[in-house]
């Protein structure tokens, strides 16, 4: 097998999906995080100020759940395949919400009757709040592990099977991180009264992240097959849950100081560790078979060819700083706080 | 309903309804390129309005397309599993280059596009005009590339066997320049810029008709009936090169555009028929010998039909694929007669004299739209019974695990939100459209204090 810097290349590639996800997940963290506050905004202005707080960035953010997806299609298809053909109906409403949420950007301030406005700010809280909720029972699920026989074979249930009370409260923790990363998000993008009303409905995210996390870190403790002992074997890991609550911790700190960017790195890296926790939870496991071990998707017998990996792994050396610079100059160019014109939504 | 089929539906509904929206992005953006370059060039605020009032409609119809288009992406792993896995190595990589080479661009300078008028110079603003075409052109690349390999395989071996065979790159670029995707980009980016040139010529015929924003709409109509000109003549000559193609490395699938039947023989040419897939005769309009002159420069020159064929082997729907493709081309002549003769009255100085010509490009905007729709039906119905040609059937490529129920839930949410989303989508373009490029009542001479 092929390798860089002495890593074979499905590891490489693992890290450059979880590299992905993670960017997905901070960016679009606070884009779904500030949506799922939505309804908690009374005024129609403010409302509308939260939504041109993401408004030129939410497309450029969503581009890492495109890239995300693609990346795992094309290195790793035989996971893409069997989790997306499993999780069937999951799926279906996470990219349905998508486009409702789409919708509700676009259309909601095209009109001025109030019924309208209603309408659109009800579906934009709704899918929000649903989309960050169903990406963590998707994860949540997978920490599971599926139902998988022989060659993938999915023989799990396949209507609302994927709502078992484990990846209900994984849904829980997403949605309250996210809270957490939007309302921050939304405190650096605002002033006066909207930004005061955040200051408040923060501290409430950070009890709902706080309590979810707690609950759902002691479920996996308990009735997650075989966690402690993946650290037994390398306890130096452990340092990551320490470090996600060190982050997490912080954030309080620095909101009080209205350090507001710095508190928005501290939450972003909270996701970031949870997610490497993740990872070296399942590595070199993709998807565990709860049947057998050995009819598990792993990064090995899900991974496209040496060839196929070793031309991506050239296009993201050539790519990403690309996308970095872009993606740059769009934050550079709309940094500080929202000022609503004649383009906004 | 079995899987199968329903899948299908699925999959063609929700890629038809995706594909109103891209082309549309790609024309209006060349469209925009042209106007916001001309206004930095002369100074002239007028193309300012106009690139700004084609920036309106500009952002609604690349939303849907996002919306709808990210749907596309993972619908494969949900709904063609087998597929997903059998080509994953190849198809994948072309989506994943998509993402990070094309999607990245556009999506990140769309931001600037829409909201930085404020904030960034005008050249740099012009910069992100340009950024975002490229970008949508980029993507369409990628997007055919991925499709093409579908209809010719090449720079790839199969390995393994069964359930574990699956298709591996073998040459990168033989993969991405593989025998039809040249050919098959440019159609595609052709149809796409007719889409947006007609829609813009459609409005400006509407304000021409109405007396409105008389001034700005003949300079925007005069833009756009250039580029529609244009690329009319040129996807004639992409069209020939691309059926050419179809005729070395899709046999089959040529053989049902014409309703070809017999194994070796001349083939004729259709103004229009019916195929009588029975009794395998064509009741219609045809030059004889026409197709064969066409491939082969000799009206008397053999022509592979679909009976060289295993029935199992060919395409099922042939007078369905007949006629797509004859629709498409008839669209596509009746568009070269019409840009023609309009570019012909422009240089006689009499184009916006006519009325009814005015009317005709006022509805025309529909045209592109159909040809674009009916030209992949035939390219995608003609490529069956295959999902990647001659090596994976399509009744094998579905997600075995998925059932049914699954699929007809899934379709009819999708039903009820997408007519949802084109009833706003036609509402709101049909309400800034009435609304204008400014409010002329207000501020009749607005632009003229700029010139």
């Amino acid at each position: 097998m092929e390798t860089f810097l002495g890593i074979d290349y499905p590891t490489l590639w693992y890290l450059v999906v979880g590299l992905l996800f993670s960017g997905y997940a901070v960016l679009e963290g606070f884009d779904y995080g500030a949506g799922s506050w939505h309804l908690f905004f009374k005024k129609d202005l403010s409302r509308r100020i939260a939504i041109n707080a993401i408004g030129p960035l939410w497309d450029a953010n969503q581009v890492w759940l495109i890239i995300g997806g693609g990346a795992l299609f094309a290195g790793f298809p035989v996971m893409y395949a069997t989790m997306l053909s499993a999780m069937y109906i999951p799926f279906m409403l996470f990219l349905l919400l998508l486009v409702l949420r789409s919708s509700a950007i676009k259309f909601r301030s095209a009109e001025k009757m109030l019924w309208w406005r209603k309408t659109w700010d009800i579906v934009y809280f709704t899918s929000n709040v649903l989309i960050a909720f169903l990406l963590g029972v998707v994860l949540g699920n997978i920490l599971q592990g599926f139902e998988l026989e022989e060659n993938f074979s999915y023989k799990g249930g396949i209507f609302f099977s994927f709502l078992s009370p484990y990846a209900i409260m994984a849904g829980f923790t997403t949605l309250s991180l996210f809270m957490t990363q939007g309302a921050i998000f939304l405190l650096l993008k605002t002033e006066g009264r909207l930004h005061a009303r955040l200051t408040f409905l923060l501290k409430k995210g950070m009890i709902f992240f706080i309590s979810s996390f707690a609950i759902t870190s002691l479920y996996t403790l308990i009735f997650i097959h075989g966690v402690t002992d993946k650290f037994k074997e390398q306890p130096l890991f452990f340092i990551l849950p320490i470090l996600a609550f060190l982050a997490v911790a912080n954030v309080p700190r620095l909101v009080s100081k209205k350090k507001y960017f710095q508190a928005l790195i501290f939450s972003s890296l909270t996701m970031a560790f949870l997610l490497m926790l993740v990872a070296f939870q399942l590595y070199p496991v993709l998807l565990p078979s709860t049947i057998d071990p050995t009819y598990s998707v792993t990064i090995y017998n899900a991974a496209s060819s040496q060839k196929s990996l070793g031309i991506m792994l050239t296009m993201v050396v050539v790519g990403a700083p690309l996308l970095a610079g872009y993606l740059i100059f769009l934050y550079k160019t709309f940094n500080g706080k929202v000022q609503l014109d004649d383009t906004s939504y | 309903m079995d899987v199968e089929i329903l899948a299908r539906i699925q999959f063609a509904f929700t890629i038809a309804f995706h594909y109103i929206y891209p082309p549309l992005s790609i024309g209006i953006g060349l469209i925009m390129v042209i106007m916001e370059g001309l206004y930095l060039k002369t100074g002239n605020k007028q193309y300012e309005i106009l690139t700004r009032f084609w920036l309106k409609i500009f952002a609604i119809t690349f939303g849907i397309g996002v919306a709808t288009g990210i749907i596309m992406e993972f619908e494969f792993g949900t709904n063609w599993a087998v597929y997903s896995r059998y080509v994953g190595d190849i198809f994948g990589s072309a989506l994943a280059a998509e993402g990070l080479f094309a999607f990245g661009l556009e999506s990140t300078f769309l931001g600037i596009l829409l909201f930085g008028w404020n904030r960034v110079s005008p050249k740099v603003h012009f910069l992100s005009t340009i950024m975002v075409f490229l970008g949508s052109m980029f993507s369409a690349v990628w997007i055919v590339v991925a499709n093409s390999w579908q209809q010719t395989p090449a720079g790839y071996h199969i390995v393994g066997e069964g359930f574990n065979a699956r298709a591996e790159v073998t040459d990168f670029w033989a993969m991405v320049f593989n025998p039809s995707s040249v050919d098959r980009v440019i159609h595609v980016w052709q149809g796409a810029l007719l889409a947006g040139a007609f829609l813009v010529l459609s409005v400006h015929a509407y304000y021409l008709l109405k007396g409105r924003y008389v001034e700005i709409s003949k300079k925007a109509f005069k833009i756009a009936l250039a580029v529609a000109t244009i690329f009319s003549l040129t996807q004639l000559l992409s069209g020939h090169s691309s059926a050419d193609g179809v005729a070395v490395n899709q046999p089959a699938k040529l053989a049902a555009m014409e309703g070809h039947y017999e194994k070796s023989a001349p083939a004729d040419l259709y103004l229009f028929g019916w195929v009588d897939n029975e009794t395998q005769e064509v009741t219609g309009i045809k030059l004889p010998g026409g197709l064969s002159f066409l491939v082969h420069q000799d009206f008397k020159a053999p022509i592979t039909g679909l009976n060289a064929f295993p029935e199992n082997e060919r395409p099922g729907q042939v007078n369905a694929v007949f006629q797509f493709y004859h629709i498409m081309i008839s669209i596509g002549m009746f568009l070269i007669a019409l840009t023609l003769y309009a570019s012909f009255l422009w240089w006689r100085g009499t184009l916006f004299d006519k009325k009814w010509l005015l009317h005709i490009f006022a509805f025309a905007v529909l045209l592109p739209q159909i040809a674009n729709q009916v030209g992949w039906f035939a390219a995608e119905m003609g490529r069956q019974p295959w999902i990647v040609y001659g090596h994976l059937r399509t009744d094998e490529g579905f997600s075995q695990e998925v059932s049914a129920n699954q699929i007809l839930f899934s379709l009819i949410l999708f039903l009820v939100v997408y007519a949802v989303l084109f009833l706003l989508f036609i509402y709101s373009v049909n309400k800034k459209i009435k609304h204008g490029p400014y409010d002329e009542a207000k501020n009749p001479d607005e632009f003229l204090k700029y010139v």
